[in-house]
């Protein structure tokens, strides 16, 4: 394999893996801090349980995201150093307003929440999770603004004698439409996660607990916990089906802004090879995805139409048509300054295929909406069953269930970012610079090779020990807690420690 | 092609001023935070001793860190080509860096997790190894930066540059200073770290960081001044100014000695502080103009500098704005952070381990 192929795989793994901690990295966060403010406000100790509970599997699960965070950010320079050059004077400074604003908030105040338990005040212990919350969420912001101008680059002009992208209007680049509704949606996927992991945990403990309940065989102390991993279970699954409606709009814009400024994605997506007025949806296609004839396929009339257009009679292009008329100089984007500008570059280097890979395409997308609406079900179906004050059976069923609820969103995430970045192929600027010219000549195929087995391996170790980890602690259920309180004693015992 | 004469903007100056600053702070405060983990097998003899040394920079590694992340983004937004061809030519040096980073990160958070003695001497070692690694490795390249890194373009007539020749790895271990660099700067941090945690600690942890910070003090300085005379006076003269920089930075050290060996923590600490100050404006003095490369092609100037690597001016000043304004309530913030946990701990404050379930296997 080249160093280029090579490099490729290395930012697909190493990316997917770390986007396995950020969604519960962002949104736990907040639904700790929300449990924190009932607390506060309530003083009930059960909500102090469930924060310190929550609040621990997301530290454990946090500091994998940091540790295989700096690796992202080191990794744009060392595969991709031409692209790090052609694109730095755009995309290296919301890269660097990421880290001033919003690492510095999620790590300092972070460590402050941690530590802080018995150093601080109650309300400004509380502010500073949230202050943590909020710099997760700036993170997101920041990196999808970059990762926006990369799928539609607005803002910019070509400049010949430095031969790369410059920044011509910030405000261009931070109200690019796919950055404006990429953020909700990225959020609301974050927040499906979160959700989905307080409800199967919360559901998984509330079906053990309700199984000693029917014995008649309740501790008090278990009727307590029962109680509120009841609260728990019901929170995280109506914050699930909230999120889940929200991803459903703002998905929907998402496909009609892709439509306009990356069409060829869009056909992607649905394996679309010739243009249809009006279109079908392709819930399943089995046989081969290239223009050949498949076996059998469910489609649904006129709804990709309205997915991509928003009438059910539109015309949506197929993938043949786009590949020809990219070819005979038809930009990706009309409305594109730099693609314009770019474009004798892009001819001079050359495109080999300006078709991204169907296969992989076509069922990213399916199976992102399929876990999302998966996800979306067990929430219905949880909040159905925990209705005027029921309890669920401790059934194999629903333990599968309460595995499925966090999972079935992550692995939703997952497929939804190799589904972006996979569709934006061959380019990794859209219609500006290929993937194929972008990566660092001076870095060898062994370097890539060996370094990218090595990450797969420590990757791989850590994975082992942040699972088990997991593992344990939600097993063992709610921590006992006594109520924090300022220490004046230098020589007391912290109530938290490490 | 630019032209290589071609005269800095105030912009480009300010932003490898910026640049400095952002490194100088990742040098300091996780100077103390590696020299302090680098110790804790060592130093804590009880698990409840290692238990302190890890609490005096529980709360605050990660916020340090991030000073080399800012760093690091600075660098791509502000001169593209700088980072482009420093992170990729350094390739596998900054893996190392990031598998360090990687393992000593996990370490703190995960040590805790689990009461088991082999599980918390396992995550001990990974955070002293880790934190060994970075400072080995970056104190390596810094000694090299001071030479410069010989480039030349990635194809005729490329605007890319790359290290010359690729893959450019041992000759970085051949380099006096590099080698030298890559001893004192592991070196300066443990004199760092220690003297961090005589400051933050009481009790015998205390007498012992403070003893160990009396001795490696010495080899601090013994290595510190050779560094500087070569680097000064041999590699890469810059004049008064590295001069005087330089007989800073040995005051400094001198007197972090001789005050913790007066046991006065807080002025020991102040001088280590001002030495690693001191040292790397030194060494980016060096770095100037010519971003710590030099042309392999054996030209006067390098291609690749202040000017060819910069962004525009138009990124340059958005970016400005915005760190004139955050730099400034990150400190104040981080500062905050630093005094609500200034009280030094000691074994009586920390609780014993409750009794935690065996790990799901």
């Amino acid at each position: 394999m080249s160093a280029e192929t090579l490099a490729r795989w290395q930012f697909g793994i190493t990316t997917v893996y770390h986007y396995f901690f950020v969604p519960l990295t962002i949104a736990l966060s907040m639904l700790v801090a929300v449990l924190q403010t009932i607390w506060v406000r309530t003083g009930q100790e059960k909500y102090l349980k469930l924060t310190k509970f929550f609040g621990k599997l997301f530290l454990i699960n946090f500091a994998m995201g940091v540790v295989t965070g700096i690796v992202q950010e080191f990794q744009f320079g060392m595969n991709w150093s031409e692209y790090s050059r052609f694109v730095g004077d755009i995309f290296g400074a919301p890269l660097a307003l990421e880290a001033l604003l919003a690492f510095f908030l999620e790590s300092v105040f972070l460590g402050l929440w941690i530590f802080g338990w018995d150093k601080l005040p109650k309300h400004l212990h509380l502010a500073s999770i949230y202050l943590a919350a909020i710099g997760t969420m700036l993170s997101s912001v920041f990196i999808l603004a970059a990762n926006s101008w990369m799928q539609n680059p607005v803002g910019a002009t070509f400049n010949q004698a430095t031969d790369r992208a410059e920044m011509t209007s910030l405000l261009a680049v931070l109200t690019n439409p796919v950055t404006l509704v990429t953020v909700p949606h990225v959020l609301l996927g974050a927040y499906m996660a979160a959700s989905g992991f307080v409800m199967g945990v919360g559901g998984w403990h509330l079906a053990k607990l309700s199984a000693a309940a029917k014995a008649g065989e309740l501790t008090p102390k278990q009727a307590a916990d029962l109680d509120a991993h009841r609260f728990a279970t019901k929170f995280g699954a109506w914050v699930l089906l909230g999120a889940s409606v929200g991803i459903l709009i703002t998905g929907d814009i998402q496909g009609k802004i892709m439509t306009e400024v990356q069409p060829m994605k869009m056909a992607a997506a649905e394996a679309l090879w010739e243009t249809e007025q009006p279109a079908a949806f392709s819930i399943l296609t089995i046989g081969t995805l290239d223009a050949s004839a498949p076996i059998f396929e469910i489609k649904v009339p006129g709804v990709l139409s309205f997915l991509a257009t928003g009438t059910f009679d539109g015309k949506v292009e197929g993938i043949n048509d786009l590949a020809k008329a990219f070819a005979g100089g038809r930009l990706i984007n009309p409305d594109s300054q730099l693609q314009a500008e770019a474009q004798e570059r892009l001819k001079q280097i050359g495109v080999e295929d300006w078709v991204p890979n169907i296969p992989v395409t076509y069922w990213t997308f399916r199976l992102m909406m399929g876990l999302g609406f998966a996800a979306m079900g067990i929430a219905a179906w949880v909040l159905f069953t925990l209705r005027k004050g029921g309890l669920p059976k401790d059934t194999k069923l629903w333990n599968w269930l309460m595995i499925a609820a966090p999972l079935a969103p992550l692995f939703a995430n997952s497929t939804g970012w190799i589904f972006t970045e996979m569709g934006r192929q061959p380019f990794l600027v859209t219609g500006v610079l290929t993937t194929a010219s972008a990566n660092s000549p001076g870095v060898s195929a062994f370097e890539v090779g060996t370094t990218m087995v090595l990450y797969t391996l420590i990757y791989g170790a850590l994975a082992v020990v942040e699972v088990g980890l997991l593992r344990t602690y939600i097993k063992k259920g709610l921590p006992e807690v006594v109520e924090p309180k300022v220490l004046t004693d230098d020589d007391a015992p912290l109530t938290f420690a490490y | 092609m630019l032209p290589l004469a071609a005269e800095p903007t105030t912009l480009q100056v300010v932003w490898f001023i910026l640049i400095a600053v952002l490194w100088i702070g990742y040098l300091v405060l996780e100077g103390f935070d590696y020299g302090v983990a680098m110790l804790i097998p060592f130093l804590g003899k009880t698990e409840k001793e290692k238990r302190v040394m890890v609490h005096t920079v529980g709360p605050v590694w990660d916020g340090n860190e991030v000073w080399l992340l800012t760093a690091g983004g600075a660098m791509f937004a502000a001169f593209p080509g700088w980072y482009a061809t420093l992170f990729s030519g350094l390739y596998l040096p900054l893996f190392l860096i990031l598998v360090g980073l990687i393992i000593r990160g996990v370490a703190f958070e995960y040590r805790s997790k689990h009461p088991d003695t082999r599980w918390r001497r396992a995550f001990d070692w990974m955070a002293s190894i880790g934190s060994f690694v970075v400072a080995l490795v970056f104190g390596v390249a810094f000694g090299n930066f001071v030479y410069g890194l010989p480039v030349a373009p990635a194809a005729p007539g490329s605007q890319l540059f790359v290290l010359y020749p690729s893959p450019y790895l041992f000759q970085l271990f051949v380099t006096p200073l590099g080698l030298l660099c890559g001893i004192v700067l592991p070196v300066l941090f443990l004199f760092h770290g220690s003297v961090y945690l005589a400051l933050k600690t009481k009790g015998e942890i205390h007498d012992r960081a403070e003893k160990f910070a009396q001795q490696i003090g010495w080899v601090a300085l013994a290595g510190g001044a050779v560094f500087l005379v070569l680097s000064n006076v041999v590699v890469h003269p810059t004049g008064l100014p590295g001069l005087l920089l330089a007989l800073l930075a040995a005051v400094a050290l001198g007197g972090a000695l001789w005050m913790i060996r007066q046991g006065r923590d807080g002025a020991a600490f102040v001088g280590t502080t001002l030495t690693i100050l001191f040292v790397a404006i030194g060494i980016f003095l060096t770095m100037w103009p010519d971003l710590g490369f030099k042309d392999a092609m054996g030209g006067a100037a390098s291609p690749l500098n202040r000017v060819t690597a910069a962004s525009t001016d138009f990124t340059l000043t958005i970016m400005l704005v915005a760190a004139g304004i955050f730099v400034p309530i990150v400190v104040a913030y981080q500062s905050w952070v630093y005094w609500v946990f200034r009280k030094r701990i000691s074994v009586n404050n920390i609780p014993d381990d409750a009794a935690e379930p065996a790990l799901a296997s």
